[in-house]
């Protein structure tokens, strides 16, 4: 059985958008564990930050998928029209994004927030077009 | 708490708007003098690599990633996320006013939503609490 080129094409932007949210879900705790950076600096330095930042799992785990994001782009934008993948796998990360801020970050993600979400996903599709 | 932010802060703001989008046409920039790489190809992109424009283009997205990443030690990703699509703002902007091309009135449109989506998120805190998370954080981070 031959899946259909739209299931291909739309699992790839599936796929590449979930490892986006997982990338910068990840990328923000570990932020978030370490605390702000510029009070690291001042106590330890520039390298002490960058030491503290890169010896964290969670940055490392969300660097790497953002790595991994990088490259199955390229693959989905080989199966897909940049005019469809770029706006949907934008789009699909925004929303994404910020449910698994709420969910999994324990973020606020309030009215105020969730509206400024759907004016990105918006403004991303019309100026896409 | 209410956050406020610094102007330290507000500059990594406007540094995550202007680094990607200037960064990213940089790269489309360079890689259009270097041609279209593929699987048979994959020689150019080491010859990409000596391209002026996709230099700077590197540089400038270590900085988005570097500012990014400071920018979310300081506050939420739902925050920071509408700062990152004005980039999106700047590319068409400097499409308009730079390259002198044609923008769409849907595409206006587009520009006045994520500024919308700025304004929105702006108005409100950088970081929202939740102690009881802190707390178990701070134990293993550090």
């Amino acid at each position: 059985m031959t899946l259909s080129p739209m299931v291909h094409v739309w699992s790839a932007i599936l796929f590449v958008a979930a490892l986006a949210v997982i990338g910068e879900v990840m990328i923000a705790s570990g932020m978030r564990q370490l605390g702000d950076l510029d009070d690291i600096r001042a106590l330890h330095g520039l390298g002490g930050a960058i030491g503290a930042v890169l010896t964290n799992a969670r940055f490392v785990i969300g660097a790497l998928c953002m790595a991994l994001n990088f490259f199955s782009m390229l693959f989905a934008l080989s199966i897909a029209n940049l005019s469809l993948a770029g706006p949907a796998i934008a789009a699909l990360t925004y929303v994404g994004n910020a449910i698994a801020a709420k969910f999994f970050l324990r973020e606020k993600v309030d009215r105020r927030r969730w509206l400024a979400t759907m004016c990105v996903v918006a403004g991303v599709i019309l100026l896409a077009r | 708490m209410k956050h406020v932010l610094k102007p330290s802060q507000y500059a990594i703001l406007l540094a995550i708007m202007l680094t990607a989008s200037v960064g990213d046409s940089f790269l489309k920039r360079g890689m259009d003098q270097v041609g279209a790489v593929n699987i048979h190809h994959l020689g150019l992109l080491w010859h990409a690599l000596f391209n002026p424009y996709v230099d700077i283009g590197i540089v400038l997205l270590i900085g988005f990633f570097a500012t990014y990443t400071t920018a979310l030690s300081w506050a939420d990703l739902t925050f920071v996320m509408p700062a990152t699509a004005f980039g999106y703002v700047v590319i068409a902007l400097m499409g308009r006013y730079w390259l002198h091309e044609h923008l769409s009135l849907s595409r206006w449109m587009g520009i006045l939503l994520i500024v919308c989506a700025v304004g929105f998120v702006a108005g409100g805190p950088s970081r929202t609490e939740h102690p009881e998370l802190d707390q178990m954080d701070a134990g293993v981070g550090r």
